[in-house]
This record gives C-alpha cells, sequence and structure tokens, in this order.
C-alpha cells in the first residue's frame, strides 16, 4: 500500500510535534508547564471548532459554552460528589454531545451570520445561567479544585489534546469527514449525493460540544478554580481568532491558532515592549494586521510552502468563506 | 457576495410582512391597555422605551455596516465606548454637555472613517467576511485596550443632560431623563433616515452598499461610501454611547457597551439584519419586553434577562429565519 505524499508528511509531523510535546517540559518551569497545558486546553477547543466551522461550515462563536458544560461539569462532580477529576472528562463529554445536538437541531434552520449570533448569544447566555443558579454552581464565588502540580496538568492536557486530535484526525479523512466537506462546500450538492444533511450537520455539532466540553474540564483543572466569568465572552473569542489565524479546514494549523492566542498575550506581558496595560492594543493590532497579511491562516501558508516544494497539484481544500461573488 | 444569511427554501417564510405588522400592532395594543389599566406597567413601558432607544441607536448601527458590507461590526460597542469617553474628557475639560455631545459626534464620524480606512480595508481587500469578523473582534480587543490605557479602568461619572425632574401623570412618574432619551435617540435615527432618503450622497451610499459594480459604473467612488458608513455608524454609536453613560443604570467603564451591544445584535437580528425600522422596532421591543419581565415575572432576576433576550430573539428566528423584515433570498448553488 503506497500511501501518499502529503499523508507521509502529515504523520511525520505529527510525530515530531509529538515528541517535541512531549519532551518540552523537561525544560520548563512548574509555572511555563501549566501555561503550556492552558496551550493544550487551546489546542482541543480550537480542534473542537475546527470541526464544526472549518469542515462542516457552520459558524460558531458561542464554543466558550461547551467549555463551560465541561468544566461545571468537573467543577461540581469533583467539588460536591468527591470524584477522581479524570473520571469526569468522558462525563463532560457525554454532556457536551448531548448539548451539542440540541444547539445543533436549531442550527439547522439558521444560516450564516444568523447562526453565529445564535451561538453567540448562547456563549453570553450560559455564564449568566450559572450565575443565577448559585446554588449549584456557586455563583460568582466559584468553587475551588483540588490543585495539581505542572507537570501532571501538562501532560493531562497534552494527552487529552493528542487523543481528540487522532480522533479528529480519523473521523475526517474518512466517510464523516468527506461528508462534512460536501455538506460545506454545497449543501444542495451534498443532499442529492445522499448525504443526510441533518444527520451530519448535527453530528458535527455534537462531537465538536462532546470535545470543547473536555477541553472545558482540562481548562478548569488548570486554573483548579472556577466561576462564570472564567468562561467568559473573551474565552469564545479567542477560540474562534485561533481558529481563523491558524486556518479553518486544516487540522495542522491548529497548533498555530493555540499558541497565537495563549502564548502572544503572555509574551507580550513578560517582554520589554510594554506595561500590560499596552497589551490588549498590540495583541488586537497583531490580530488585525495577521488577517490583512494571511487571511487563510497559517494553514495556508503551510500548504503553499508544501506544494512549492513538491510541484504537485494536488487538490487545495476550499476553507469556509473563500468563495468570490 | 453570495457566502452569507441565505434561508432555506420558501415554505417557512409563508408569514408575510402583514403578519408580522399584526403581531407588532398586538403588542402595542396590550402595551397600551395595559398602560391604561396600571400606571406602574405604563411607568415601566416608559423606561423600557428609554432602554429600548439606546439599544435602537447601536442596533442601527450594526445594520449601516451590515448592508453595506454583510459584515457583522463586533467593535461597534468599543467605538461608542471610546467616543463616549472622548465627551467625559470634553466635559471634564469645561464644555457643556451638548457642545462636548456634538463635538464628540464630529470625532466619532472622523474616528470610524478612519477606522475603516486603516484597519478593514486593507483586510476586506483579501479576506472573506469570516476575516473581516476576526479583524473587528481584534479592533475590539484593540480599543478596549486603548480606553484602560488612557483613561484608567476605574468607573467615571457622566453629567446627565437632561435636569433630574420628575412628571406625575395619573399615578405614573416619568423621568425627563427617560423621555430626552427616548427622543434624541428617535431623532438620531429619523435624520439619519432623511439623510439616506433625501440626500444625493445618501443615495450614493445606498446604491453603493445594493449594487457595488453598477453603482461603480455610474461614477460613485464605493469604497468612500463604505468609510463614510463607518463614520456614520460610529457617530450613531456614540449617540447610544452618550445616552447610555448618562442613565443611572450605566456605569461608564471601558466595557460599558458591552452589554448594549449585545442586545443591539438580538435587536438588529430581530429586525432582520438588513432593516433600519426593524433593528428599532426590535430595540425597543427588547427594551419593554426585558423591562417587563424583570418587574412582573419574579424567578426572572437580573443575571436571566440577556438569555430572557435571546429566547426571544431564538423565538423570532426559528419561526421567520430571517428576521422580522429581513429578504427571503433563494441560495446560489
Amino acid at each position: 500500500m503506497r500511501l501518499p505524499r502529503s499523508t507521509l508528511f502529515g504523520i511525520g509531523a505529527a510525530v515530531v510535534a509529538t515528541v517535541v510535546i512531549a519532551v518540552l517540559p523537561l525544560f520548563l518551569s512548574d509555572y511555563h508547564r501549566s501555561t503550556g497545558a492552558t496551550v493544550g486546553v487551546f489546542f482541543t477547543a480550537i480542534l473542537a471548532l475546527n470541526i464544526v466551522t472549518g469542515y462542516s461550515g457552520q459558524i460558531s462563536i458561542g464554543h466558550g459554552a461547551f467549555m463551560a458544560l465541561g468544566g461545571y461539569t468537573t467543577a461540581i462532580l469533583t467539588h460536591d460528589h468527591s470524584w477522581n477529576d479524570i473520571a469526569t472528562l468522558p462525563i463532560a463529554a457525554l454532556i457536551g454531545l448531548a448539548a451539542g445536538l440540541v444547539v445543533g437541531l436549531p442550527a439547522l434552520r439558521l444560516h450564516g451570520v444568523y447562526l453565529a449570533l445564535t451561538t453567540f448569544a448562547v456563549a453570553l447566555a450560559v455564564p449568566q445561567i450559572a450565575k443565577n443558579y448559585s446554588g449549584f454552581t456557586g455563583g460568582t464565588e466559584g468553587l475551588a479544585l483540588p490543585t495539581h502540580s505542572g507537570l501532571w496538568l501538562y501532560r493531562t492536557s497534552w494527552l487529552v489534546a493528542g487523543i481528540a486530535f487522532v480522533f479528529a484526525w480519523l473521523l475526517l479523512r474518512g466517510r464523516t469527514g468527506r461528508a462534512f466537506r460536501a455538506v460545506r462546500d454545497s449543501e444542495i450538492a451534498a443532499a442529492s449525493s445522499g448525504v443526510g444533511l441533518a444527520v451530519y450537520k448535527t453530528l458535527a455539532f455534537g462531537i465538536s460540544a462532546a470535545l470543547a466540553a473536555v477541553a472545558g474540564s482540562v481548562y478548569v483543572l488548570v486554573n483548579n478554580f472556577v466561576n462564570p466569568d472564567v468562561f467568559g465572552l473573551t474565552l469564545s473569542l479567542y477560540i474562534l481568532i485561533g481558529a481563523v489565524v491558524g486556518g479553518l479546514g486544516s487540522l495542522w494549523g491548529v497548533l498555530v491558532g493555540a499558541c497565537f492566542v495563549e502564548l502572544l498575550p503572555i509574551g507580550l506581558t513578560t517582554s520589554h515592549v510594554s506595561s500590560s496595560q499596552l497589551v490588549p492594543v498590540v495583541f488586537g493590532a497583531v490580530v488585525i494586521a495577521v488577517m490583512a497579511v494571511v487571511p487563510l491562516g497559517a494553514a495556508d501558508v503551510l500548504r503553499a510552502a508544501l506544494q512549492f516544494g513538491s510541484r504537485t497539484s494536488e487538490s487545495v481544500e476550499r476553507p469556509l468563506g473563500t468563495t468570490e461573488g | 457576495m453570495a457566502a452569507v444569511s441565505f434561508t432555506r427554501g420558501r415554505a417557512w417564510s409563508i408569514p408575510s410582512v402583514w403578519i408580522v405588522w399584526a403581531v407588532i400592532a398586538g403588542g402595542c395594543l396590550f402595551l397600551v391597555i395595559g398602560s391604561i389599566e396600571s400606571s406602574l406597567f405604563l411607568q415601566q413601558t416608559i423606561s423600557g422605551l428609554a432602554n429600548g432607544g439606546i439599544y435602537a441607536g447601536l442596533a442601527v448601527a450594526l445594520v449601516l455596516i451590515y448592508r453595506a458590507t454583510e459584515v457583522i461590526n463586533f467593535a461597534q460597542g468599543a467605538i461608542a465606548t471610546f467616543t463616549t469617553y472622548v465627551a467625559w474628557q470634553l466635559i471634564a475639560w469645561g464644555l457643556s454637555y451638548w457642545v462636548a455631545f456634538a463635538c464628540t459626534l464630529g470625532v466619532a464620524f472622523l474616528g470610524g472613517f478612519a477606522l475603516e480606512l486603516g484597519a478593514i480595508r486593507p483586510v476586506e481587500r483579501r479576506g472573506s467576511q469570516l476575516t473581516v469578523v476576526i479583524a473587528s473582534i481584534g479592533l475590539l480587543i484593540l480599543i478596549e485596550g486603548a480606553i484602560g490605557r488612557i483613561w484608567g479602568n476605574q468607573v467615571k461619572f457622566m453629567p446627565a443632560p437632561f435636569p433630574a425632574r420628575i412628571y406625575h401623570v395619573g399615578g405614573a412618574a416619568f423621568s425627563l431623563q427617560d423621555l430626552g432619551t427616548i427622543g434624541v435617540s428617535i431623532a438620531s435615527v429619523v435624520v439619519l433616515w432623511l439623510f439616506f432618503q433625501f440626500t444625493k450622497l445618501g443615495l450614493a451610499m445606498r446604491a453603493a452598499a445594493v449594487r457595488p459594480h453598477a453603482a461603480r459604473l455610474v461614477g460613485i467612488r464605493v469604497s468612500w461610501m463604505l468609510s463614510l458608513g463607518w463614520g456614520l455608524a460610529a457617530a450613531l454609536g456614540a449617540v447610544a454611547g452618550m445616552l447610555a453613560a448618562s442613565s443611572p443604570s450605566v456605569l461608564l467603564q471601558p466595557s460599558m457597551m458591552d452589554g448594549i451591544l449585545i442586545y443591539a445584535f438580538a435587536a438588529a437580528v430581530i429586525g432582520g439584519l438588513e432593516s433600519a425600522a426593524g433593528a428599532v422596532i426590535g430595540a425597543l421591543a427588547i427594551g419593554v419586553t426585558l423591562n417587563l419581565l424583570g418587574s412582573y415575572v419574579s424567578w426572572i432576576t437580573p443575571p436571566l434577562l440577556l438569555p430572557a433576550a435571546f429566547v426571544l430573539m431564538l423565538i423570532v428566528l426559528l419561526v421567520k429565519p430571517s428576521g422580522l423584515f429581513g429578504r427571503t433570498r433563494t441560495r446560489r448553488v
């Protein structure tokens, strides 16, 4: 069996990335290890968003809400029912899956901007609801969770991210992934080729939400604390920025996107460039500049570099929203 | 521009504009009867309308930009907050409220114009709508950071434009603040409508938004019209921001308009995103509904008002996926 060149390259890149990520914590302080763990959380969350937005073409600005569900599941189970925290992850995934299917149903009737704003609404509503039912969620005071060492967090976070990545890769390269892409590129063509629109669009939302919920669980573990503000609007926006900067419709950009949204602000804070007051100003400006220079994200740059190297004309996947006229 | 805001087939769009108007008329009738029956109800309706007026300014600003470029501008609220800080600064320097108000409108217009030119146009040239949306989110982060940098994160107090007078009619008490807010926001939307309807520049801007290529053929500089649209939207947002900052329930701080922007989104979506009148109706409906829910339904506590606005929005969208006054468009294959 001959694997295509792009697959070989992909496997090679994955091996290199895995080795680097596995070895990296040996050279980091405990504080930086937990920063690395947060990058892992963003990796999983951006991967999740990419499945629904990049592959099945449904824009979601609300993935912070699914993260909040997972986070609160973990927090409540460990805090009130003294569960082992790893054991809560599958439960979080199941709850996320259910929530994703529920949100995916109205999404069947909404397109484009309307879907974007509806998911945005969900993202804003969930923290408010958490604030309201404070007996259950701890309200604004929040819930505290057991602390872990930075190394444990780093390993857990990246192990989860790795499993999510392999899962997404297997899912997207097969029949389901083809169906997702068909729905993204043309719903009518997909439907007339026998792809069930309702099934696959809802499925994409469900799977994506399940992964996002697990990311939220790990996020809560890394912070060892949860309150509604942890899952505020900023989180959803950062995930979306990460997904677009990394490149929609590509799994390789996800790592770049995760590093961008987590490490760039931290890097700005610790650099000599500025006082911390200026960080959001610089970060916002960089986001705009990146959009002006590489509108299709890091994956596009990678793809261009690869093609320039190999000079093969592979069929280039068309990510969301690149059609003109 | 084929990418966004398509709705599914015609089967669900059967409720025509007439049914929409009937529902709106029914709502108005309910409010009038309630107001005659109870003075508390009347009072809550008026202050709901005042809130709605504030949302309306920002919602129409969103619609302006959406109509021209099919982009949702996430930075609209932050721009409004920034200009409100400018007004606060001018007043702190000794200008009277209304002079500062007028100067701020000018600053907002130029600022909006410059933002389109400097930040949005370079992105728009190569990117998709999603790219521009991300750029507007970047702008949101940038502007809120800049406000914190320039004016600090402490709460500031904006003087009220209207004397703190209360009128008693029957058993109900109206504050001049509420009535003035309704008046100013409605007036600003009407002025904008007159501009679009009866001036040559307004006509050119509408042409550029609806048929960019044809507009270019008759000699309209479409890109300048877009910048102009951003300027006008920023000025309208500034009105909303200044009115909001003067209201007793809102504090002037960098994130002031975040919540209001959300209500404005919901209002614009309810109205159909392309219709300024729809956005105003949506905004007033949200303002009144939330105020009445908050005062009459005991289990709806303040944190639940935001979700309530979205439940309202979702109900409208599920019945009519393109909003109350949105065009039902066929989808290109």
